[in-house]
């Protein structure tokens, strides 16, 4: 089902972002407020809960023993997933994950993929054979806009929260230590950045509102010593060099503002 | 390779009380609710019942648009439950599976005979179940917590809805099964209430119980029943500052 | 013999009455007593009870005022959400008379207009009008959602809230039956209506709700309170709990009074033609 935006809220909300202003009083580079919870869930190995105004995802780890790929026998496997529950808004609707929820995946798993957040290489247990696998499920509660950032800080964060068990190899057998759990091997804290370009501005975590009318929007991830990690551009309007730059510059600065909610 | 798993906290029984986690038989698990916990759903509620997690969003009445769903005379009242994937011990695959589907179903029919459907003729209501962690139980929690997220919704109703279990575990007939004592448990009776006329609106029962044993859980689980539609109210009234 | 107390928040299913009450809104009867439907505050008149909701859908009625959005343009009709489980429509011929035109060039896919509930028919069909003073299409300004039955509230006896708030502001203010509120004036004046509006439709269960508007009124735009216009203390609350009762008997009247002050409502044809004839050139 498709939403219209009424022409008037389109109206108003441009008028604004032309003034220098925006609907709920923020300045263009200014957050909603942010609350991170961790540890939520106890039979994920690692959960957290975020919430960017009034946008909420749950976020669960699962750590399993598989397979490595064929082509990186070394390296642990990380599975990125996201559902769009329909609770979540009035245009959800159940079913497969849509070109949305896919891209909200793939997005998030870039940057943690590319930020080298898991050192995936410690996750080998034996080359070729067996490796952890983990498996990252986001469940989108309440959409109020910039579901990106609140993506990516909650899935760092419950990386972080997550434990398995040491493992040791005796006589050709993997033996599972449950006693002696360890945290995932964390390398890195990348987190996103995204704006909404709206007359030709371009504004930090869009709103609903905002979201809704905006032209295009990009979305930054950032590691800590501000290298870029992983980007991507959405909507049908193009956006120009300059501001491009600019807001690149920003995301360094906000991306480190957003690190101060990780535990 | 063979994995062999060590120093896992299994939960043999090594304890005194009858029951694992030192309950009397018919004492209830930890229960908090709270409504109106969603900002873009209609009305909402999040449970918390011993383990258990769970969040309910209602929409509607709103409009149908799959004609052939279409009631002339009434709304339609669609539930969907659904399980995180990070909500039990092993990763469950995200989407319906038989079980999720059953219990969608059941969890509609325990709820309607609550709502006034005929005052929105050919509209739907959508109740969405979410169930964050799974600890025994989940289908009554789930109803437990629809109900309240339906009142929120401003739904007009006969009366609230709330559902719990009986069951025998251990030989001994139980109020609220964990999930330990569901598993090894030889029989389980979830059921939903009206609180007010008493009219059973969800039966379900697996294992093996006598006659005598059935009517002992039964009214075990009538009796879990009143006392959980007391937080229910609470939480309502909550919401409201009062 | 009665279970509750005046204004006391009752929740489906709670006994109020026995069978010496009638059943008002939200209540019901089943074995001689009365229960409430709904969550919401009890109000008992004599002997009759009633559960004004807390939360509710709009369903349309004959001869209300609704502010709806255009979803879609058919065979000689609009499609209308009104913020309601039925959408509704509003025939060509309402507009045109018998004149054949393009309906888009006169209302688009997103255009928000002022409309009158027509008709409602057996099948839910809601039929739509712009027949009356100070109907059509706004232009400009921002649109706020609010619980439906808060919105005799939010008008308040004989309009004071809703003129509190236009006075005060500036603004020009439209409230729909349904729900939906539009408010132009000055964006930062647009804006404080909105979080005040908000906040009734927050607190609408609540007593000594002016007061709290007119503080926030005063705070909101940094000046002191009026305390000499609208009455203070007690018999306020009494009051505003009777305006939340009678909400089915707002008067039209001093809405579409409202809009009739205002010069960017138009009437659906003559300020359209500039534009089609131009687009008409390019053509």
């Amino acid at each position: 089902m498709v939403h219209i935006v009424p022409e008037i809220i389109k109206e108003s909300v441009t008028n604004l972002v032309k003034n220098g202003e925006r609907t709920d009083g923020r300045a263009f580079d200014e957050y909603r407020e942010i609350s991170l919870e961790t540890g939520i869930i106890e039979k994920a190995e690692g959960s957290a809960r975020v919430k960017i105004g009034k946008t909420q995802i749950v976020i669960g780890t699962k750590p399993q023993i598989g397979t490595p790929f064929g082509d990186t026998p070394n390296v642990g496997v990380l599975m990125t997933n996201t559902e769009l529950l329909p609770m979540a808004a009035p245009n959800f609707e159940s079913g497969p994950p849509d070109e949305n929820s896919v891209e909200l995946s793939r997005v998030t798993d870039r940057c943690i993929r590319e930020g080298k957040v898991v050192d995936l290489e410690k996750l080998c247990i034996v080359e070729g054979e067996k490796v952890w696998m983990v498996f990252l499920d986001l469940h989108v509660i309440d959409y109020d806009g910039n579901l990106m950032d609140a993506a990516v800080l909650g899935s760092v964060a419950a990386l972080m929260n997550t434990k398995i068990p040491t493992t040791k190899i005796e006589n050709d057998e993997i033996v599972l230590d449950y006693e002696n759990m360890m945290p995932l091997p964390i390398n890195e804290k990348a987190l996103m950045c995204t704006f909404a370009k709206i007359d030709g501005e371009l504004i930090i975590d869009p709103s609903l509102e905002e979201e809704e009318i905006m032209g295009a929007r990009l979305s930054i991830g950032m590691t800590e010593d501000g290298n870029i990690c992983a980007m991507q551009k959405g909507g049908a309007q193009p956006l120009d060099r300059e501001k491009i730059l600019k807001v690149v510059s920003i995301a360094k600065m906000k991306t480190a503002e957003l690190r101060t909610h990780l535990p | 390779m063979i994995i062999i798993i060590t120093n896992t906290n299994l939960n043999t029984g090594t304890e005194t009380s009858a029951r694992a986690d030192k309950r009397a038989f018919d004492e209830l698990r930890n229960l908090k609710i709270e409504a109106g916990v969603l900002e873009r759903a209609d009305g909402s509620a999040y449970l918390e019942m011993g383990g258990n997690k769970v969040l309910a969003a209602v929409y509607g009445p709103r409009e149908l648009f799959v004609r052939r769903l279409m009631q002339p005379n009434r709304a339609v009242l669609r539930c969907k439950y659904n399980m995180a994937p990070f909500s039990v011990d092993d990763r469950k695959r995200p989407g319906p599976d038989r079980r999720s589907v059953e219990i969608s179903k059941i969890t509609s029919d325990a709820l309607s005979p609550a709502v006034f459907l005929e005052k929105f003729p050919r509209s739907t209501i959508d109740v969405y179940i979410e169930v964050l962690e799974a600890e025994g139980g989940t289908r009554c929690a789930g109803i437990t917590a629809a109900s309240v997220a339906l009142a929120d919704a401003g739904i007009p109703m006969r009366d609230m809805v709330v559902a719990c279990a009986a069951g025998k575990s251990d030989g001994n007939v139980v109020l609220d099964l964990s999930e330990v004592e569901d598993k090894e448990g030889e029989a389980d009776l979830p059921i939903a209430m009206m609180p007010r006329t008493g009219e059973i609106t969800l039966l379900q029962m697996d294992g093996d119980l006598t006659e005598e044993e059935f009517q002992q859980a039964l009214d075990l689980a009538i009796g879990g029943c009143k006392k959980i539609n007391e937080e229910q109210k609470k939480a309502i009234k909550n919401r409201y500052g009062e | 013999m009665i279970f509750v107390e005046d204004k006391e928040i009752v929740i489906p299913g709670d006994i109020l009455a026995d069978e010496e009450y009638h059943s008002g809104r939200g209540t019901f009867k089943e074995n001689d007593k009365v229960c409430s439907s709904l969550v919401g505050l009890v109000a008992i008149r004599d002997k009759k009870i009633s559960v004004i909701p807390l939360q509710s859908k709009y369903i349309p009625k004959r001869g209300d005022v609704v502010i709806g959005e255009v979803t879609d343009i058919r065979f000689s009709m609009w499609n209308l959400d009104i913020n309601s489980p039925y959408s509704g429509f509003l025939p060509a011929s309402d507009v045109f008379g018998k004149e054949k035109r393009e309906l888009n060039r006169t209302f688009d896919v997103g255009d928000v207009l002022f409309l009158r509930v027509v008709d409602v028919d057996e099948v839910k069909k809601v039929k739509l009008g712009l027949k009356g003073r100070g109907l059509g299409k706004f232009r400009g300004g921002i649109l706020i959602n609010i619980t439906p039955t808060k919105v005799p509230r939010l008008i308040g006896k004989k309009g004071s809230m809703i003129n509190m708030i236009k006075d005060q502001t500036h603004c020009e203010v439209i409230v729909g039956q349904n729900g939906v509120v539009w408010v132009k004036g000055e964006p930062s004046m647009e804006r404080v209506a909105e979080k005040v509006i908000n906040m009734i439709e927050d607190q609408a269960h609540t007593s000594g709700l002016t007061d709290r508007v007119r503080n926030m009124l005063a705070k909101l735009l940094g000046i002191e309170p009026e305390e000499a216009e609208y009455e203070l203390g007690e018999p306020e609350s009494v009051e505003e709990s009777d305006e939340l009762e009678i909400s089915e008997e707002v008067e039209i009247t001093e809405i579409i009074e409202i809009s009739e002050e205002s010069d960017e409502l138009k009437k659906s044809e003559p300020p359209e033609e500039k534009e089609e004839s131009k687009e008409d050139e390019i053509d």
